[in-house]
């Protein structure tokens, strides 16, 4: 029964951290599938994220829903800018341009992050800090319960957006074919901006949803690369695949940690996309055709 | 009255002139044939009037509007539809949402209503589902309905090309090459479509057409091209025998 209900609760951990991964990874996917693009600065833009609300919250004191809603905002201004102002010179390069772009992009934000907040780790107070739920023999941290919530809320609106409204639907359309979206009347450009937006938005919630449960420091963007392999373990593409291939890390993770000897936890992920590339290359929940070279 | 008009159209890239110093005018609810060999720059002037391509100089005006200048994603909403020559679909999304999206520019709820699906996001989706459904049964396309693009052979899709231009309820309509790839019997419902699209409908097209007999069978007009240039223009009877038409497509003493 104890070892039921630890395993149990290992579960519900992992796939608490496993949901960050999928946030991160589901903006991979959405940058991805619009643009072909891939952003490795994403992990980045979750932790620029974190230290935005960090510096609203704790250091100028605002309300921690009203700092979390403003830095969720000021990231997607920021992603839209990125895109219209840095991303679009890049265009028509070879995808290396992009790549090194992107790690290069990640770098400057390091950086910066660095002379702005300090190479130290920061944290902030949250509702969630410390408080724990009994459900009988498990206590799950309110933290751990914030995240999936969190998660499930974002991809239900996001879902929304995407099926039912007219620029989520644009979006869809000009991520399948962009010359024919424009003689439909869509602004394909402003709509790839937008994109980027949502995606870095979709990174400052992570960073926010991370910030009870671990502490704040500009490193914390390479958690961005087992993002990576999350949306390929789901299919590079698929939107539902990212998600679970994040949960699906997050609990592998959690339960190497526990059963196997110290050290194997940091290598699962390398362990799981190399796995996924040799057995199952194209994915759990492949929808992008095979790109002959 | 002229619907569109060109004023010395250009558009060099690098050395070549692609079109040069073109000038024609359409007049409403008239079919207006380009022809010319390969590489004679037709599609070239479609890129042109959809705004993909910018103009080296000239003007274009449509519905007494200056429209050289109007951002491309404009162009739908101002009432220009196209086809392209080798189809421009979406194709992991079925025929029903492509000509759904035909209904883009047409969409003026707001963001949340259209979240919520309130009362005025369902009745304007209603009315543009009823919209597209009379394409539907216009082009006979029901069968098709929800089959996806990437499943249906190049026939239909073609089709489903030209029923996502009438979505838009376009004032003018450029048809790139509507039957290249087309069977004998296809394009004979082409040539039909494309009269009643005239007659019935009263949308002006211009269109980009190798095949002669169905030029000739529904135009009003013709315009030949070479080199970018403009060697005749005239009824398609005149055009067809025009000598320097047969030199461009036969060859001849210069």
């Amino acid at each position: 029964m104890e070892d039921a209900a630890r395993l149990l609760q290992l579960v519900i951990n992992g796939a608490a951290g496993g949901c960050i991964y999928g946030v991160i990874a589901l903006g991979f996917v959405l940058i991805y599938k619009a643009s072909e693009m891939i952003n490795f600065a994403q992990g980045d833009l979750m932790m620029l994220g974190g230290f935005v609300a960090f510096s609203l919250i704790a250091g100028m004191g605002l309300n921690y829903w009203v700092g979390a809603a403003l830095a969720i905002a000021i990231m997607a201004v920021f992603g839209f800018l990125l895109d219209s102002v840095v991303l679009r010179r890049v265009i028509g390069q070879p995808q290396f341009a992009v790549i090194m772009l992107t790690l290069g992009l990640g770098f400057i934000f390091r950086a910066a992050a660095g002379i702005s907040f300090g190479y130290g780790s920061v944290t902030f107070v949250t509702p969630f800090t410390n408080k724990v739920e009994n459900f009988g023999d498990i206590a799950i941290g309110q933290d751990s319960l914030s995240i999936v919530f969190g998660t499930v809320v974002l991809c239900a609106v996001l879902y929304a957006f995407f099926s039912k409204t007219r620029i989520g639907i644009a979006m869809q359309a000009a991520s399948q074919n962009q010359l024919a979206a424009y003689c439909m009347g869509i602004p394909v450009r402003t709509i790839f901006s937008l994109i980027w937006g949502i995606s870095a938005a979709a990174s400052a919630v992570a960073g926010i949803l991370l910030a009870p449960s671990t502490v704040l420091d500009v490193n914390m963007g390479f958690l961005g690369f087992k993002a990576f392999a999350a949306a390929v373990l789901g299919g590079f593409g698929s939107i539902p695949g990212a998600l679970v291939g994040g949960v699906v890390i997050g609990i592998v993770e959690q339960l190497a940690g526990y059963y196997l000897p110290a050290g194997f936890q940091d290598v699962t992920w390398n362990s799981m996309l190399l796995l996924v590339l040799i057995v199952r290359p194209q994915g759990l929940f492949a929808e992008t055709q095979r790109k002959k070279v | 009255m002229s619907l569109f008009a060109a004023r010395d159209i250009a558009i060099q890239f690098g050395g070549i002139k692609a079109v040069d110093a073109v000038t024609f005018d359409v007049k409403q609810g008239e079919v207006f044939s380009i022809i010319g060999p390969n590489g004679a720059g037709k599609t070239t002037i479609f890129n042109l009037i959809s705004r993909i391509y910018n103009l080296t100089s000239g003007e274009l005006i449509f519905n007494g509007k200056n429209v050289t200048k109007v951002p491309p994603h404009e162009i739908a909403a101002l009432g220009i539809a196209r086809t392209f020559q080798n189809i421009e679909l979406f194709s992991q999304a079925t025929l029903l949402q492509n000509l759904l999206i035909g209904r883009h520019c047409h969409v003026k709820t707001n963001l949340l209503s259209q979240f919520a699906f309130l009362p005025p996001a369902r009745d304007a989706e209603l009315a543009h589902r009823e919209k597209v459904e009379d394409v539907i049964s216009f082009l006979d396309l029901q069968r098709y309905r929800n089959t996806l693009i990437a499943n249906l052979p190049y026939g239909v899709r073609k089709v489903v090309e030209l029923g996502r231009a009438l979505c838009i309820e376009p004032k003018l309509l450029l048809l790139d090459e509507p039957s290249s790839g087309l069977n004998v019997e296809e394009t004979e419902a082409m040539a039909f479509w494309i009269d009643d699209i005239k007659k019935d409908l009263g949308i002006t097209v211009i269109m980009v057409e190798h095949d002669m007999k169905l030029v000739s069978a529904v135009s009003d007009r013709v315009m030949a091209l070479n080199y970018g240039r403009v060697i005749a223009l005239g009824s398609p009877g005149e055009v067809q025998t025009h000598p320097e038409v047969v030199r461009a497509y036969i060859g001849g003493e210069a």
